[in-house]
């Protein structure tokens, strides 16, 4: 495995060491050790089934809902164990939110959908929510255009507006992380251009880990560039390096398309 | 083979056919100036128009990769790299028209021995090698060009001396003269274009930006 040899500045917010992964008998992730610094973009590639998503679904839990599973080694956020450390874990997808591949806004209007987090927090003074919902609504470049309709059904907006929805939703919790699923997928360029600003505006105040099988988009929005391949890590560096100069072959083939 | 490799090959197979002209015009240029032969000269001038062809066409190639295949890693170096040797090689065409129109100014000869002929032998000598480190792939052979660059800078500053010397001497060499250092200059650009290109094969071959290593605090080899 390569990791990167450049100084940085920003200090380490999720470190991970000879994490596994393995749901029942079928390890999907093997001996991964990687730092991803606070307050820059960190994008994961790699092809189908290499465990991007699994990767990232580890760092807030959410693969704990629906399966069994089992994670060896250490997956650490400021430096506690996301594991053993007795984070509790409703907390820990409040500090690590996500946003998934295909927009999932709740059957509710647009105010609803992004004060559902805060409310859940226990917030109701309708004061503050209000304060909170269109806080989150302005950051995710969304204000400006549903301002006039929050009580409408979040169902009616457009798939790229639908996706800055659930950013908003993610971020009306304050989220330290944000794990971003492939979330520009499902949207045309116009509307995956906006994502994309979006992703650079917010990272001036979060951590974001992006899965992403656009190499162009990993190239334009990342800072680190980590590459999959069958569960495990082959190389992780600075996008520039990964997309000019990789050092492994294995990248070089992924990345020019010449993979297998 | 993709698509993109089959481009990829044609445009390398373009930059050698334009090289190989490149060749083509100094070895022309060399006769010209020796014989001499105005023929010669004026095929060197027709050879331009080509070399400019070349130029135009390679150009689009390649900003047509850069749009429609969003190259990386060795295939993007190669592309870039391709965008600054071929105006490196049409610059080799336009030095060699340079020298070829003095053809007909600097005999009767002034110069006694062979560093005139040497200098654009050197010169030849140093393009085929650089060409020939593009073409397959060879870093030991562009980092020998790029060192070769200091004897044709030593051969060029001697024989900038020696017609200083013959111009004081004789001033009625002094036309002569004057028009042997414009084509001495000439044939030392041409080694700094060859220079250039090796510098372009490293940088494909090895990701590493081989220019001004001072900068990198390297000792200037």
């Amino acid at each position: 495995m390569l990791i990167p040899t450049v100084p940085e500045t920003k200090p380490i917010k999720l470190s991970v060491r000879n994490m596994a992964f393995s749901y029942g008998q079928k390890k999907v992730l093997d001996g991964l050790s990687m730092d991803i610094h606070a307050e820059r973009v960190t994008a994961i590639i790699g092809p189908s089934g290499c465990g991007k998503s699994t990767f990232l679904k580890c760092f807030n839990r959410i693969h704990e809902v629906s399966s069994a599973v089992n994670v060896s080694g250490d997956m650490k956020i400021d430096g506690v164990d996301i594991y053993r450390g007795g984070i509790d874990e409703v907390d820990l997808r409040r500090r690590v939110g996500m946003v998934f591949q295909k927009p999932n806004p709740f059957p509710k209007s647009i105010y609803e959908n992004v004060a559902f987090g805060p409310r859940l927090f226990g917030v109701s003074d309708r004061t503050t929510l209000d304060g909170l919902v269109e806080d989150a609504l302005r950051k995710a470049a969304l204000w400006d255009e549903v301002k006039d309709r929050l009580k409408e059904s979040a169902t009616g907006m457009s798939g790229g507006q639908q996706q800055r929805l659930c950013i908003a939703r993610a971020l009306a919790v304050n989220p330290e992380v944000l794990l971003m699923d492939e979330p520009c997928s499902a949207l045309d360029p116009i509307a995956t251009a906006k994502i994309e600003d979006l992703i650079t505006e917010l990272k001036e105040s979060l951590t974001i880990v992006i899965v992403t099988h656009n190499m162009q988009q990993a190239a334009r929005v990342s800072d680190y560039t980590a590459f999959f391949w069958l569960g495990k890590l082959v190389e992780m560096d600075l996008t520039e390096r990964i997309f000019t100069t990789p050092r492994v072959q294995m990248t070089e083939d992924y990345i020019t398309g010449r993979f297998g | 083979m993709r698509l993109f490799d089959t481009e990829l090959k044609e445009l390398r197979e373009g930059i050698m056919a334009m090289a190989g002209v490149a060749e083509e015009m100094i070895e022309l240029t060399i006769q010209a100036l020796a014989e001499p032969s105005p023929a010669k000269a004026e095929q060197v001038n027709h050879l331009d128009r080509k070399m400019d062809e070349w130029e135009l066409r390679l150009d689009q190639q390649c900003i047509d990769l850069l749009a429609l295949r969003n190259p990386a890693a060795s295939d993007l170096r190669r592309i870039a790299s391709s965008l600054k040797i071929i105006p490196e090689l049409e610059r080799i065409g336009d030095h060699c028209c340079n020298i070829a129109r003095r053809v007909g100014m600097v005999h009767p000869p002034i110069l006694a021995g062979n560093d005139l002929e040497r200098l654009g032998t050197e010169t030849r000598s140093m393009v085929r090698r650089a060409v020939d480190a593009f073409v397959s792939n060879d870093a030991a052979l562009a980092h020998a060009v790029i060192l070769s660059d200091d004897s044709v800078d030593a051969l060029y500053g001697k024989l900038y001396r020696d017609l200083l010397r013959s111009m004081l001497a004789d001033p009625l060499c002094i036309e002569r003269a004057s028009h042997l250092i414009l084509v001495i200059k000439n044939w030392e650009r041409i080694a700094d274009q060859a220079t250039n290109i090796a510098e372009e094969v490293l940088f494909i071959l090895e990701g590493r930006n081989a220019k001004h290593p001072y900068l990198r605090g390297d000792s200037v080899e």
